[in-house]
């Protein structure tokens, strides 16, 4: 490929399996560093619900068996990579005998879908946005929105979605409340009101996300685009006559997109974080949510996949971009890195 | 006529930072724009400090705890609000006003305990990278290349769900952890260019030892990123800690704005119309997010002053 060589393949894969790695490992620690049993918890629970558990700690005795935690630790570690390694999560701890597996991939699509169209809005809206305030014909207009954006990028996710929902879920009743689609009526598959019922619900919080964090964008395009505007190659593209619009988007967009690429990846981390709130807060069924629901009840499993599918899904879109970056940008070369 | 030069910027070319022998032009501030931005984002920031830091004295804070008033009261210009109860209270009968009079100081201690350990220590960090080099150098920079992929609130949950924080400055030191990779790598990286620059090398024939060089040398030069960097830090602390609060795993003492939320929708505030509950400490927080960001882009104005005249 162009720009990159073997050994920065070999040095980029290498970091990336070091991270599942060591998060796989932090990840595996921590459970086992708090003096909660989880066992015990849920005994607790029982006995809380419905009266005291007969033969408790032979129930105890044998959910440790089951679960493997009565070996030592390194077996433990050894058995739990493996598992990880085929993506085998093991049970839930609270839906048993569901696997975690089910779980996930019945809230994996659904985060997918919003986290991935809401950037993909954000990308686009923001860049135009931020394009149309660099370029010197845009009316005064539009150019105040650049503050306005600017300030509700300040506010976090959580807030702008409380808002939002405030607004337009309770007060103007526009947008259902709860859920991905209309759980009532209609049933998944294919078909055009399922779909539209999707776009409707989700349409609330993927504009939270969008509007927290569009004017980041437009800011940074709006500045590459003033820094590329001074560049020789623009001064020669208009003093040989180029067509305006050829300049904005064959000269200028296309320098002032790099940039905005690496900003993505880093802000990656943040998307995700501020999409599980979003998710606890539209009740919308992804992954965040199912965080959300494995918190509450203490179903460490759960827990523990959906977050080490998180990270491995970070950590595979950075590479990917990082992999890409070579091929958008004739300029990088990793060869000499 | 010798004057002190403040370096534009860490990759600015050539200008020396301290020196007493040259001569060089002062720099001339823009005549007439002021730093709006960071005007006003101080004075919005000294308002909400004010009211966390004299709110004790002039507001009962005890009211705070459950049972203080009649529950669901509105706010005092709504029908039904009482005097003694200005901004209403909540299903638990707590004081809104002594809620977030009390909020205030504990989410600018975790955000400026966690920026401030952080900061420290990506300078720590940074500037060991950079000096050392080698396997050093390779241990952090792939240690920070790891942490700044891995989403920083999964990891935090987990954590928090297993060490159930109990107190504001526990939860500073878990953020701590996470907001030392970014900047720890711009720091290496400006280390590693400085180290190069003609007046390190000077320092060093002239026989200066490793730590004046750091701290009376590079230093200086990063102050206008390190401020930016820590109000940058500050922010996203207090953001991962409501985070944290508003999905109830924040600190079980005290009552901070992020646990509001997380009380709020619990109890379906929303549905009920009882906006009062969430809405000021949603309205703290975002005064205290959006004087941060003012800072912070006034701060970048400072220390990149060409891109001042820029608005077309």
């Amino acid at each position: 490929m162009r720009g990159i060589n073997l050994q920065y393949l070999i040095k980029r894969f290498a970091l990336f399996f070091l991270t599942i790695w060591v998060s796989a490992t932090l990840i595996f620690i921590v459970p086992r560093l708090s003096p909660n049993d989880p066992f015990a918890s849920m005994l607790a629970r029982m006995e809380a619900q419905a009266g005291p558990v007969k033969d408790g700690t032979d129930l105890i005795a044998g959910w440790r068996a089951r679960f493997g935690l009565d070996k030592p630790i390194g077996e433990q570690y050894v058995s739990y990579m493996i598992g990880l390694a085929r993506f085998d999560f093991g049970y839930s701890l609270t839906q048993f005998p569901a696997t975690v597996n089910s779980m996930i991939s019945q809230s994996l699509p659904w985060t997918v879908g919003l986290v991935g169209l809401a950037t993909l809005f954000l990308a686009v809206i923001g860049s135009l946005i931020g394009a149309l305030l660099a370029w010197r014909g845009t009316p005064g207009m539009i150019r105040t929105l650049l503050p306005l954006s600017l300030i509700f990028t300040a506010i976090p996710f959580l807030m702008m979605a409380m808002i939002l929902m405030y607004v337009f879920v309770f007060n103007l009743n526009w947008f259902p409340i709860v859920g991905g689609y209309n759980s009532r009526e209609l049933t998944p598959g294919f078909t055009l009101p399922f779909i539209i019922s999707i776009i409707y619900y989700g349409t609330l919080p993927a504009i939270a996300i969008v509007i927290s964090s569009m004017g980041f964008w437009a800011l940074g395009m709006r500045g590459m685009l003033i820094t590329i505007d001074g560049e020789d190659y623009m001064t020669l593209a208009r003093a040989k006559g180029l067509r305006g619009t050829r300049i904005f988007w064959q000269y200028g967009i296309r320098n002032a997109l790099l940039p905005q690429i690496t900003a993505l990846a880093l802000a990656l981390g943040g998307i995700i974080g501020g999409n599980i709130l979003v998710e606890y807060l539209f009740g919308y069924p992804g992954l965040g949510f199912l965080l959300y629901q494995a918190i509450i009840n203490s179903d460490y499993t759960v827990i523990q996949g959906v977050v080490f599918l998180l990270i491995v899904l970070t950590a595979l879109t950075i590479l990917i971009l990082d992999l890409i970056y070579p091929l958008i940008d004739p300029r990088i070369n990793y060869r000499n890195a | 006529m010798t004057t002190i030069v403040q370096t534009n910027s860490p990759t600015s070319a050539d200008a020396p930072p301290t020196t007493q022998a040259l001569t060089v032009t002062p720099v001339r501030r823009a005549a007439a724009t002021r730093n709006w931005a960071l005007i006003s984002g101080l004075i919005m920031f000294g308002f909400v400090a004010l009211i966390g830091v004299l709110g004790p004295l002039f507001w009962n804070t005890k009211l705070a705890r459950v049972g203080s008033g009649a529950i669901i009261l509105p706010p005092v210009w709504l029908e039904g609000g009482q005097a003694a109860h200005p901004l209403g209270t909540d299903a638990s009968g707590r004081d809104m006003l002594a809620l977030i009079i009390v909020g205030i100081p504990a989410a600018l201690e975790v955000g400026f305990i966690a920026a401030g350990i952080g900061t420290a220590l990506s300078i720590i960090l940074g500037f060991t990278a950079g000096f050392m080099g080698g396997v050093v150098d390779l241990v952090i920079r792939t240690l920070a290349d790891i942490a700044v992929t891995i989403p920083v609130l999964a990891v935090l949950i987990v954590l928090s769900v297993y060490v159930r924080v109990s107190s504001v400055e526990l939860m500073a030191f878990l953020l701590a952890a996470f907001s030392w990779p970014g900047p720890t790598r711009v720091v290496r990286s400006q280390v590693l260019t400085m180290r190069e620059r003609g007046y390190v090398r000077m320092a060093r024939v002239s026989g200066s030892s490793t730590f004046d060089i750091m701290f009376r040398e590079m230093l200086p030069n990063l102050l206008p990123y390190l401020a930016a960097s820590l109000t940058g830090a500050v922010s996203g602390s207090i953001l991962a800690a409501t985070g944290l609060e508003a999905l109830g795993l924040g600190p079980s003492r005290i009552p901070t704005l992020g646990t509001n939320i997380y009380n709020a929708i619990n109890a379906s505030a929303l549905s009920r119309g009882l906006w009062w509950w969430w809405g000021f400490p949603i309205l703290t927080l975002m005064l205290i997010f959006i004087s941060l960001f003012l800072i912070s882009l006034g701060l970048d104005v400072i220390a990149n002053p060409r891109r001042k005249g820029n608005s077309t």
